[in-house]
């Protein structure tokens, strides 16, 4: 490379190398970063490989945290919180109905390609959404478009769901007015996902000339989102190489931005596999941070100097019953004695990090529409024994799923969860059958089918809203649970249709009290997803949301 | 995958040596020892045919195990196993991995009456704070110390001990039954069938060479999948796995004996043919059999430690079983590294144990090893 | 030679076409399917159901097959359903990174591995055998992943001389021309990558090393017993030649031809074998790739994958005949 011009270095450094290759001796050299003076590299590692450079064709979480130092949306978190403020709109609002919104956005912003950020930039995005043809329209594709907006302007698959979205027009320069049919719980939440955000019309021009390679039995990703070069937004860095065989995509500080400039120059975001790998490539000095810290590394890591700051609670771990699967599960007494038979305590206590939350209601108290005044089950052995015994099931036998080979930011160790649980459920006289399934698909496929009687499942929230929460679950009939029951399904209905902020949440809240009283299943735990750094380094203010911003990041 | 695919692939390829002479012979030319003809590996390469290309490798080296029972079997007779003992006798090896195993049998069969206390009961849950890397190491009441939900690391060990057994010689068995039980019938259908017999054994082994070239990890995962996760699967896993090793064993055994002088006397006499298979054919090719079984046992603890590794293992992980608790103690390496160093030790022994005893008695049924 | 060459390849064409029979009709009995993999816990049944129809799915299994059969006769491998990618691509891709990392293992196996069988022959049943072999042994005994973990626990975080993952530091502008880290910097005359990428290699290498290590110690110590009790080498001996030139000529030569065999075929089964290597070295080759396959229900990744493995090998045999005739004059391959 470039340090290498004339032919004689060449020839003395091919030497020297295969000089130390001969003695076997490894050098102090090659560390990354260490060489050219300062610091002007960042390097963190996430579990797995992004899946596209355009967040609007992801769902994932490895993904949004690549496309969110490059990409911005109309709206944003504010830092370390769940907030919704101003991001490429300063500011928005709605009509009483909740079907017009305006957004006056913001000025002076331009696209790492050098477009200009306009109201019809943003229109230009949304319609490009909406027009989404083929494989586009699969939901492996366009996840979130679907869940915030339904289907496009010509649905092909008779079964997707119907459009929302209505239109986007830019009434001035700066102002941009999106329509929908329904007012909807997802928004203005929705304004501020990932997914969401703002391409420059220029990389959307280029983006529609490769649309399309649908091929019958295959979804293929477009060319421009899996190489750098074509996509292009307005955030803090660009994307300037994705380097698949080595699993690192590299981003560069954007000059031009608008806002603070990031404080180190290049990002790095590399993939390591597993979690006994982050943390050791961190203690090498390999890497500048990770995410996904296994709670029981947490104070090993602090105590040796490394910081590992605490995120908020967003997110919320449950004990699904499938009433369907186990016709004793309809029993509320069941139920019930199930809920007092567990010693939720005891698995924040031993196996959250710091800060991890027991659960009363299917939402963490980071939400608005979360209630004090729910039913409450603490930890009753005895009275659990005493329920099942009234509901004449003394000898209940009941199968309980739990998923192997993952982790989930909401769920550190499954399956020492599931012993804990298993054996205060055994103390109650119920009789567990366990069932492993692998993740991916198999746990996910059956626990949705409402094949398990018992599951451990949870959700991170994707903006603060309850019905993100609530009513991903419990706003109709689903096979995961396996009931019907009117009240609960109205209360959280209900709940959404209110456009007032204020009446949603009082809604929100009673709907909580509705499902507690009801008791589908049981919520366990809210837990801090950890996330560590080097010892040098000034980590970003860490995000609920797991929504860090890297530009903040700086070496001290 | 798999440490697991890699090991038993490991476990194949080694366990029968020197594989590749035949490779020489059954191309054509002889080599140095060719004038022995030796018929059953010719023809077990030449039928391996197209597919057996795929896995000749691995395939000449079973058979090649094979061919020497024909050897021993021929030239000493019955007594040839007293021999093989005496000289297993005097090999530190085989003294090594026999005592290993034996004291391994001992604690599996006795382990589970003698635990103080019960591997399964998280008896000392409050006291071990896994989340925060606080963990209970060896003491007075707990020889072991604490695993990560309470429970008594000594117990689980002794109990795990029996699990492990159980998984290594049952999914071994499962590959020698089925396993023989395809080599002895292409076996027979070469000696006893002519022309249609042949094409039977052909057509069986071309199959058994497909299955011999595809990823053992591949097939143990998909195993899974179809069959949901227990110890049955870890041992149907493992043991389907071993089936095309043992079945080009035991073939290839067979057919080598089919051309010993013997069998050749026993056709003279106008003994009939299903009769020489029987009792003269099989009885003396089932050493090499033995050889390969000792071998796959340490293969089946490994590969099943692997699976166990993948989230195959056990589908309760209370019920102690070393591979189990390897994986599980990997996350708190840092904290608590003995509680992976014990079940670790505990699989490394054994499986060196079964090792050290299968090669010992390789070497002591092969009289051109013989010092 | 042409012939026999000619006649494996031929041969080739059955294998593969009842290989992708039995997989197609095994993958069908796999319960799950790509769309939750895809989308996690966020799918639901009306998505898993329209992702099975996009992916033709739904369609009854000799459909698919046909489907298939049809693509592979136009050379195309379909696509991933984990990255979206040509499933061809994802093997140009990842195959190098294997590759490389299954030759420096069988470089590290063969250098320990027959000195030490060989010492282990000529000093039998002593102490130094016991040791080699065992010592060999536990290679293969330990568990794969626990090795890596006390390998990197060493090495990487203890001492510090070896990274504990990847395949070159970040940072590192390596120009790439044909994908092998290695070859890489020496063509492009970037040597310090070259450099970087040879001290990447050292763990995961050295991890995978373990198990051929074992087998060519073995083997190589069988094959010198036999050989030294073979009539020429006595003959040699009893010419009074001396006894370097009978060791070197007659004992180690005649007793490496196995072992060579053995080589060859053992880096056929690296090639496929180097899974869980790579996931814990994060190599980002094609073995971790073919994890996160099966986990996603890649089919046409992990048919393609043993379609791929399948050819290797036939391929890798081939080789390993023709060198045995180069090497042993004895043997000519019609």
């Amino acid at each position: 490379m470039r340090m290498f011009r004339s032919r004689t270095t060449r020839a003395v450094t091919a030497a020297v190398a295969v000089g130390l290759i001969a003695t076997g001796c490894a050098s102090e050299r090659g560390k990354d970063g260490d060489k050219g003076g300062a610091k002007d590299t960042f390097v963190f590692a996430g579990a797995g490989d992004p899946g596209s450079l355009d967040p609007a064709l992801a769902s994932d979480g490895e993904t949004f945290r690549v496309t969110r130092q490059a990409f911005e949306a109309l709206l944003e978190h504010e830092p370390g919180g769940t907030k919704l403020v101003g991001g490429l709109a300063e500011k928005w609002s709605s009509n009483p109905a909740g079907t017009v919104w305006t957004f006056n956005l913001r000025k002076n912003v331009t696209f790492h390609d050098g477009e200009k950020f306009n109201a019809a930039a943003v229109c230009a995005n949304y319609d490009h959404w909406f027009n989404w043809k083929g494989t586009y329209q699969s939901s492996a594709v366009s996840y979130y478009w679907q869940a915030i907006m339904g289907g496009f302007a010509k649905n092909e698959d008779p079964e997707a769901p119907k459009a929302n979205y209505k239109s986007c027009t830019a009434k001035d320069e700066n102002t941009a007015v999106i329509e929908v049919d329904r007012p909807s719980a997802n928004l203005p939440g929705g304004f501020s996902l990932q997914a969401l955000a703002i391409h420059s019309p220029k990389a959307l021009k280029e983006y529609e000339k490769q649309a399309a390679s649908g091929k019958g039995d295959a979804i293929t990703y477009p060319k421009y989102s899996q190489e750098a070069g074509t996509v292009a937004g307005t955030g803090p860095y660009k994307i300037t190489k994705w380097n698949k065989g080595n699993k690192e995509v590299t981003l560069t500080r954007f000059d031009g931005y608008w806002g603070d400039k990031a404080k180190v120059k290049n990002l790095v975001f590399r993939t390591i596999d597993t979690e006994e790998g982050r943390r050791q490539a961190l203690q090498a000095g390999d890497i500048d941070g990770y995410d996904l810290v296994s709670p029981a590394d947490v104070k090993t890591l602090k105590g040796q100097g490394y910081q590992v700051p605490t995120r908020d609670v967003f997110n919320l771990l449950y004990l699904g019953m499938t009433q369907e699967k186990n016709p004793a599960l309809k029993k509320p007494q069941v139920r019930q004695a199930i809920a007092y038979a567990m010693d939720r305590e005891n698995i924040v206590k031993t196996q959250l990090p710091e800060g991890g939350k027991l659960a009363t209601q299917f939402m963490p108290d980071t939400v608005a529409g979360w209630s004090d005044k729910v039913t409450k089950y603490s930890f009753d052995t005895d009275k659990a024994k005493q329920l099942l015994k009234a509901a004449g099931e003394s000898s209940l036998k009941v199968e309980f799923c739990y998923p192997t080979e993952v982790t989930r930011p909401y769920m550190p160790a499954p399956q020492d969860i599931f012993e804990l649980i298993k054996a205060d459920l055994e103390k109650a006289g119920i009789t567990v059958v366990p069932k492993p399934l692998k993740w991916s698909p198999d746990y996910l496929d059956a626990t949705e089918a409402g094949a398990c009687a018992l599951h451990m499942l949870g959700w991170t929230g994707d903006f603060n809203d309850g019905y993100n929460f609530i009513g991903t679950w419990f706003a109709e009939y689903d096979k995961q649970w396996g009931f019907k029951d009117p009240a609960v399904f109205a209360a959280v209905t209900d709940a959404s249709k209110q456009v007032d902020p204020a009446k949603r949440v009082a809604s929100y809240k009673k709907a909580n009290e509705t499902i507690m009283a009801y008791l589908p299943g049981v919520p366990i735990s809210s837990s801090p997803p950890a996330i560590a750094f080097g010892k040098n380094v000034n980590p970003p203010k860490v995000s609920p949301l797991t929504q860090e911003n890297f530009a903040e990041v700086s070496f001290t | 995958m798999t440490a697991g695919t890699n090991r038993t692939q490991a476990g194949k390829e080694s366990d029968a040596g020197d594989g590749s002479k035949e490779r020489g012979e059954s191309q054509g030319s002889k080599g140095s020892q060719g004038a022995k003809g030796s018929q059953g590996s010719g023809g077990a390469a030449g039928t391996a045919g197209t597919a057996g290309a795929v896995a000749t490798g691995r395939a000449a080296k079973i058979d090649r195990l094979a061919e020497l029972t024909r050897r021993t079997g021929a030239t000493v007779g019955n007594s040839l196993w007293k021999e093989a003992f005496r000289r297993l006798r005097s090999n530190r090896m085989a003294v090594i991995g026999a005592v290993v195993i034996a004291l391994f049998v001992v604690v599996a069969v006795v382990g589970p009456w003698v635990t103080p206390y019960s591997p399964t009961a998280q008896t000392w849950r409050g006291e071990v704070l896994a989340n925060q890397g606080k963990f209970v190491g060896a003491r007075g009441e707990n020889w072991f110390g604490l695993d990560h939900l309470g429970r008594d690391m000594f117990s689980r060990m002794l109990v795990g001990a029996r699990q492990t057994l159980l998984v290594g010689v049952v999914s071994m068995l499962i590959g020698l039954l089925l396993g023989a039980l395809i080599g002895t019938l292409s076996g027979a259908a070469v000696t006893l069938g002519g022309r249609a017999g042949r094409r039977i054994d052909t057509v069986v082994m071309r199959v058994i060479d497909i299955l011999l070239s595809l990823p053992s990890l591949l097939l143990a995962v998909s195993i899974a999948a179809v069959m949901g996760q227990s110890l049955t699967t870890v041992m149907i896993a493992v043991g389907v796995v071993q089936i095309p090793v043992f079945a080009r064993l035991l073939r290839g055994s067979m057919l080598a004996q089919g051309g010993a002088d013997y069998v050749l006397a026993a056709k003279a006499l106008g003994i009939r043919r299903k009769r020489i298979v029987l009792t003269q054919i099989l009885p003396n090719s089932l050493s090499p059999v033995i050889v390969q079984a000792t071998l796959s046992l340490a293969t089946a603890i490994i590969e099943a430690a692997a699976l166990s590794y993948l989230g195959l293992g056990n589908p309760d992980p209370a019920v102690p079983e070393w591979g189990v608790m390897l994986s599980q103690a990997q996350r708190f390496f840092d904290n608590a590294p003995m509680m992976a160093v014990y079940p670790a030790v505990g699989i490394i022994i054994t499986a060196l144990g079964f090792t050290l005893l299968g090669e010992a008695m390789r070497e002591a049924l092969d009289p051109k090893l013989r010092g | 030679m042409l012939r026999l060459v000619v006649r494996r390849l031929l041969q080739l064409i059955p294998t593969l076409l009842g290989l992708s029979v039995l997989l197609f009709l095994w993958l069908n009995r796999l319960p799950g399917g790509p769309a939750s993999a895809i989308l996690g816990e966020r799918a639901t049944e009306a998505d898993v159901a329209r992702i099975n129809r996009a992916l033709g799915l739904d369609q009854p299994v000799w459909v698919q097959y046909g489907r298939f059969l049809k693509r592979v006769v136009q050379l195309d491998l379909g696509t991933s359903t984990q990255t979206g990618q040509p499933v061809w691509d994802e093997f140009v891709l990842r195959f190098p990174a294997t590759v490389e990392l299954s030759v420096a293992a069988m470089l590290i196996a063969v250098a320990a591995g027959i000195p030490l069988g060989y010492l282990a022959a000529r000093r039998r049943g002593g102490w130094l055998d016991v040791t080699a072999v065992s010592g060999s042994l536990i290679g293969i005994c330990v568990p794969v992943f626990f090795l890596a973990l006390l390998l990197k626990g060493v090495f990487a975080v203890g001492l510090g001389l070896f990274p504990s993952y990847g395949r070159l530091s970040t940072g590192l502008d390596a120009t790439g021309v044909t994908g092998f880290a290695v070859l890489d910097g020496l063509l492009t005359g970037e040597f310090d990558a070259t450099w970087d990428a040879l001290v990447h290699l050292v763990l995961p290498a050295v991890t995978l090393a373990s198990i051929p290590l074992a087998v060519i110690v073995r083997m190589t110590r069988a094959s010198v017993l036999e050989v030294v009790g073979e009539d020429y080498v006595r003959t040699a001996e009893s010419k009074g030649l001396e006894k370097r030139v009978v060791r070197v000529r007659h004992v180690l030569r005649n007793a490496l031809l196995p072992v060579v065999t053995a080589v060859g075929l053992l880096t056929g089964s690296l090639l496929s074998g180097a899974v869980l290597t790579e996931s814990v070295f994060s190599f980002g080759g094609i073995g971790s790739f073919i994890r996160t396959s099966i986990d996603a229900r890649d089919y046409p990744v992990l048919v393609g994958f043993i379609m791929f493995i399948a050819m290797v090998y036939v391929l890798i045999n081939l080789l390993v005949d023709l060198a045995y005739s180069l090497i042993d004059p004895r043997v000519r391959v019609h």
